[in-house]
């Protein structure tokens, strides 16, 4: 089970929490972007064997989406290259 | 190839045994091939015996990291079913389920497929409401789901004393899937394995694919292993869950997120349940094996995972999902548990297609993907064959993905 520190709430069970999946690059605009590139967008997700950055929603506490840097072999919170989590 | 028979049996009984012939070679491994296939799990194998059987092309090498059927394959709660939700999904299954229930006579391999049907306990009327379309979506493909009484549920599955009416979820009804079963997954993967070396295809456990090469011309052209290099014009990536590690080594993204599903079982007992129970609302799903284990299985982790073990609030979960509607396995004892990696598209639907590296196939994102391994065999060497998609999985495409055109399936068994 994962210790998630929680910005507001301190370290906090995982059971509080929902997984929001892998962080995505940032949106592009779609009306300037080409189909390929916003289907694109739309549908790959980084799949690493290792280190991968996270949304976490804090559902059952204070209600917070955070991000952190979990490993994927192992489950552990790591640091992680731009955690602001 | 060495029939299996009563009368081989009573032979070699007389020589103690000791004159049966291997059940596949274990040849040196060549440097060119017509095909490769990485990946002895259900989907390599099936397709490499589709591709000797069907189109006559037996010059496959399938190279395996570990051993032959140590995969999923071997990782599975072993539900072989056809209750799907799309027009385009459920005609796949059924053939699916049609082609296993041939399989024994088909490999001369006793595969113990026992079809003792699925029965989906429903507690909520959005459930109930899923089923019900569910139901007419499979008349209309030929797959058969009927409504059971509240009796008849109770009579059919004795140990199902919770959901009664004060619970905080009664239950509402239930839905038979008869043409579920459940077989042997090691003679699916060693009945395929004697099949395809019979036909001269080879099988080599132990060296895994580190990276797939790619010609100047952009097309494949090969693997490169520990034991050297491989060539061939066609290559097929059948790993479940590590299919985009293999895939980025030729810089090809796919759209799948590698997930850990896990299982566990419990010590074995008198005949108790004899279907497959499912109950989707609880969140878990069990059936008794030939042995008298209790095979139970929850939801996968949150997030993406290559662990290979159950996460203690995933277990912790299921256990109090099984024992709100199975009070008295409470004084179970469980024994074993694991967990094997799948990977998942944006839709949870397949992915069989040549990529845009021409020559490299893949097939993926086989979320409940054991039941699917005799189509997806069969269709699979049809593509890689012909060059053509065979017309059950010309929907699932990575083309889909271009137009967002998803094929939107649902698991019937734990919710995503
Ligand atoms: C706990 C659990 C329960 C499940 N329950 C069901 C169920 O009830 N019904 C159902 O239909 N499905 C179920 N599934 C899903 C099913 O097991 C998989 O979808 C299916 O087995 C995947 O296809 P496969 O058999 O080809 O995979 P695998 O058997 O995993 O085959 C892939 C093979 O590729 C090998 N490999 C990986 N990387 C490399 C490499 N680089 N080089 C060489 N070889 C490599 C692996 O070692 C493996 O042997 C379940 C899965 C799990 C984990
Ligand atoms: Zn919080």
């Amino acid at each position: 089970m994962l210790l998630i520190p929680c910005p507001f709430c301190g370290p906090r069970d995982e059971s509080e929490f929902i997984c929001g999946g892998p962080v995505r690059p940032p949106r592009p605009d779609p009306a300037q972007t080409s189909d390929a590139d916003w289907t694109d967008w739309l549908i790959q997700a980084p799949n690493p064997v290792g280190p991968v950055q996270e949304h976490w929603w804090h559902a059952r506490g204070c209600g917070v989406w955070l991000t952190l840097w979990r490993d994927t072999r192992s489950h552990e919170i790591v640091a992680g290259a731009s955690d602001d989590g | 190839m060495q029939r299996y028979s009563l009368a081989n049996l009573l032979r070699h009984a007389l020589n103690r045994h000791t004159t049966w012939a291997p059940a596949w070679r274990r040849p040196p491994l060549k440097d060119r091939y017509q095909v490769i296939v990485i990946g002895a799990g259900g989907h390599g194998l099936a397709t490499a015996y589709y591709l000797a059987k069907e189109h006559g092309i037996r010059d496959v090498a399938v190279l395996e990291s570990g051993w032959l059927g140590g995969g999923n394959i071997a990782r599975n709660t072993i539900t072989i079913r056809s209750n799907y939700m799309r027009d385009a999904s459920i005609p796949f299954y059924v053939k699916s389920v049609a082609l296993y229930e041939a399989m024994t006579r088909e490999l001369n391999f006793n595969t113990m497929h026992t079809r003792r049907g699925m029965i989906d306990v429903i507690q909520s009327w959005g459930m109930m409401r899923d089923r019900r379309r569910r139901q007419h979506i499979m008349d209309l493909h030929g797959a058969t789901y009927r409504q059971l009484t509240l009796p008849d549920l109770r009579r059919r599955v004795p140990a199902l004393t919770g959901g009664g009416a004060d619970a905080r979820l009664p239950i509402l009804g239930a839905f038979l899937h008869p043409e579920a079963a459940t077989n042997r997954h090691d003679a699916v993967a060693w009945g395929y394995a004697r099949a395809i070396d019979a036909m001269g295809g080879e099988i080599h456990q132990r060296p895994p694919v580190t990276q797939l090469l790619r010609g100047a011309d952009g097309r494949i052209a090969g693997v490169e292993t520990p034991r050297g290099t491989v060539r061939a014009p066609k290559v097929v990536v059948a790993v479940s869950g590590h299919t985009t590690s293999l895939t980025e080594t030729v810089g090809l993204r796919l759209p799948l997120r590698s997930m850990n599903l896990t299982a566990f079982v419990s010590e074995p007992v008198r005949p108790l349940i004899d279907v497959i129970v499912n109950c989707p609302d609880a969140g878990v799903y069990l059936s008794q094996s030939d042995k008298g284990e209790l095979v139970i299985g929850g939801p996968p982790d949150p997030g993406q995972s290559y662990r290979r073990d159950i996460k203690q609030g995933v277990f912790e979960e299921t256990v109090a999902a099984l024992l709100s509607l199975f009070p008295a396995f409470k004084r179970l004892k469980l024994l074993r548990q694991w967990g094997g990696h799948l990977d998942i598209a944006p839709d949870a639907s397949p992915i069989q297609d040549e990529t845009d590296v021409p020559g490299l196939f893949v097939t993926a994102g086989w979320w409940g993907g054991y039941k699917a391994i005799p189509a997806g065999g069969l269709t699979l060497a049809h593509l890689v064959a012909t060059g053509q998609p065979h017309p059950l999985m010309e929907h699932f495409t990575l083309r889909r993905f271009r137009h967002l055109d998803y094929q939107m399936e649902t698991g019937t068994t734990t919710a995503r």
